[in-house]
């Protein structure tokens, strides 16, 4: 089906996420690998029966000691440091498929992750939940390091429908992945229920032939 | 060109696909447990929505359930209150729920094989990671997030993009005291973490043909601790001899209906994977984990890599991991005191778990110095385990059974391993605070975990 034909069977009723719209901003650079989901969300904090206040708990065992102080050297503790955009070392999000992960990010006010590289599952939690993932080459990830280090005030532009992303300080500009139809749903704002419902047919025509 | 087995399952569920987006993949079935689906279920509810297809879903809470007088009220309130909407999911639903104290009741990945729920062929998946181990059975199993828990309550389907393919051969025959846990944790420390991202994997080879079901559950449980989407093993006698007769198995003339179809369900010849691997079985040793992600194993006789084996970009994150163990590049870790030893959990918490251990420590006590924790997977593996008297060959050795969960795999509960102390797990993840806030976690097999427990060190169980 193409996509413009789908776009038409969404209900416009139902707008659960806000639409993603090109993003220009400072970073908080957390240059770690394989920086997995125990670590963005503890498992102690997954008790919750809805999708609230998981950012206050984001990174919680790096960001806070025993007795619950802020770990001062802990970037999201540095005032130096902020923004919507979040730039992380390879391979994030790996491990489980909490979605509490994505809701910790989108919660404590990241709309785009960062990296070279990330596990699958937390990818497609994060564009459920209206938080782009941008892989970058390793290249143009270390630049980003190196230029927040010497000048927090750095900012990218992050730009969905040209699928783009520009590193403001040296003007360098990657292209980035994403589907056509993942892309149209976080510039509208659609979720996938109405989609698949809307094939509701096609679902009891499945299960006929099986 | 042949197909995949994974092409031919895929092929078989696509209700339809979305042009350079994902498939409408149909799904077989679905499990949920208490810590991944309340926000599903009240997502339900605010768009005034049933679920489409109720007798495709089972519910089973195991995530915080206690290990110690699960007769009595759980005693954290948060941990009861999600317990409890789980429940009141399945009454508000119409969903069958294998709750707390119900002869079924366990964790979801152990379950659903024990009970002829997972069946060849299948589409399979459940808000957990760990889905991956029901690909044992010939199956598409993998884990998804709460969003798409919704979407299949909501439509029995899910869009996924198509993952590429990969298998991964272990030629030869496995080394005495070298297990599936083993081979798992030797793939992931030679392909690291994220090295089957974007892929679905199969399994095959001679050692892989060779190993029993419980074993390629493990094997397959594993699979996404490399990064894949899932794993999965081609069918074959050992995997119907398991599912026959098991309660939700096809009977009669359906069974062999269903076996007709599950023989066909084999990778062609000519097919052609987009990645393919080749592994030496025969060269695994017994491993452990020395760091802070499960690619970080080694040969438990081995010696931790030096600083300059290391990648440079991958240094800050392996001197940290050295750091949180208390570990120091290039040292053996064998003969190491360790404080804690915890058998169970989805990737061994099955029968033969039970059995390999109390093999290995019959006759012989465990350590002072050591907590052990022996948590079955489900209340059928704790029946089975009494049915064999394996308890009492345990309770001679100094151990004793607790009830079944998830427990201190993931320390939800009361089970967490305190800050500092080490544990010799035969869980899945080692991450930093995993068992409990600053616990240090060393994984390894049911017989590593063995001879830990009765020596109080790291130990090589071919030495006991
Ligand atoms: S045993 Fe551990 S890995 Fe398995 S489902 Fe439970 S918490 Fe997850």
């Amino acid at each position: 089906m193409k996509i413009c034909v789908f776009l038409r069977h969404l209900r416009s009723n139902i707008k659960i996420m806000e639409k993603f719209k090109t993003i220009t901003s400072t970073f908080v650079p957390l240059p770690i690998e394989n920086v997995d989901t125990d670590q963005i969300i503890p498992a102690r904090f997954l008790k919750a029966t809805t999708k609230d206040g998981f950012g206050n708990n984001l990174f919680a065992d790096w960001r806070y000691d025993k007795a619950g102080n802020p770990i001062t050297d802990f970037v999201l503790n540095n005032p130096t440091y902020s923004g919507e955009v979040l730039v992380a070392g390879k391979n994030f999000g790996s491990g489980s498929s909490r979605e509490h992960a994505a809701w910790a990010v989108a919660g404590y006010g990241f709309k785009v992750v960062v990296s070279s590289f990330f596990a699958d599952i937390f990818k497609g939690n994060a564009l459920n939940n209206g938080v782009l993932p941008v892989v970058v080459s390793e290249s143009f990830l270390a630049d980003l390091f190196a230029e927040v280090n010497a000048d927090p005030k750095t900012t990218v532009t992050v730009d969905l429908e040209n699928q783009t992303i520009t590193d403001n300080k040296s003007g360098k500009k990657e292209t980035f992945q994403i589907n056509a139809y993942k892309k149209n749903c976080l510039l509208n704002g659609y979720d996938d229920i109405d989609f698949l419902l809307s094939n509701k047919d096609k679902i009891e025509a499945w299960e006929k032939n099986n | 060109m042949g197909k995949t087995l994974f092409d031919k399952i895929w092929d078989a569920h696509v209700v339809t696909a979305v042009e350079d987006g994902p498939t409408q993949l149909y799904i077989d079935r679905h499990f949920c447990h208490e810590v991944t689906s309340p926000q599903a279920f009240d997502g339900l509810r605010k768009r005034g929505l049933k679920v489409f297809r109720p007798e495709k879903t089972t519910l089973s809470p195991d995530h915080n359930i206690p290990t110690l007088n699960q007769e009595k009220p759980i005693a954290d309130p948060v941990s009861k209150f999600q317990v409890d909407t789980l429940t009141k999911n399945a009454q508000d639903f119409g969903l069958t729920l294998y709750g707390l104290g119900h002869e079924k009741n366990g964790i979801i990945h152990v379950i659903g094989p024990e009970n002829g729920l997972t069946q060849p062929g299948m589409t399979i998946v459940c808000g957990d990671s760990h889905t991956s181990t029901h690909g044992a059975f010939g199956a598409i199993a993998f884990g998804i997030g709460t969003s798409e828990v919704e979407m299949v309550l909501a439509s029995q389907c899910i869009l996924q993009p198509r993952p590429k393919t990969m298998r991964i051969n272990f030629e030869g025959k496995l080394q005495n005291a070298v297990t599936a846990k083993d081979l798992a944790l030797y793939m992931i420390a030679e392909l690291t973490t994220g090295g089957a991202t974007g892929y679905f994997v199969e399994y095959a080879g001679e050692a892989i043909r060779n190993l029993s079901m419980e074993e390629r559950m493990t094997l397959c449980n594993l699979s996404i601790e490399m990064g894949a989407r899932g794993g999965m093993i081609a069918p074959d006698q050992v995997t119907f001899d398991y599912v026959k007769g098991r309660e939700f198995a096809p009977k009669g003339e359906a069974w062999e209906k269903a076996l007709a179809y599950w023989k066909t369900l084999k990778s062609d010849n000519d097919a052609i994977f987009d990645r393919e691997i080749t592994f030496d079985a025969s060269a695994i040793q017994p491993m452990i984990t020395y760091g802070t992600n499960p690619g970080m194993g080694m040969a438990i006789n081995g010696t931790i890599p030096t600083l300059d084996a290391i990648d440079e970009a991958s240094r800050i994150s392996f001197q940290n991991a050295m750091k949180y163990m208390g570990f120091s590049a290039g040292e053996k870790i064998e003969g190491k005191q360790i404080d804690y030893v915890f058998l169970g959990s989805c990737t061994n918490g099955r029968i033969e778990d039970f059995r390999q251990f109390a093999a290995a420590v019959k006759g012989k006590m465990k350590a002072d110095n050591v907590t052990a924790w022996l948590v079955p997977g489900s209340w059928m593996v704790e029946k089975q385990i009494k049915a064999e008297g394996i308890d009492k060959i345990l309770v001679e050795a100094g151990f004793e059974l607790r009830q079944p969960g998830c427990s201190a795999c993931l320390a939800m509960n009361e089970d967490k391993v305190p800050a500092g102390k080490y544990a010799v797990s035969t869980s899945n993840r080692n991450f930093e605070g995993r068992q409990g806030p600053g616990a240090r976690t060393l994984l390894a097999s049911p017989l590593v975990a063995a001879a830990a427990a009765v020596t109080g060190k790291i130990t090589d169980p071919r030495n006991i």
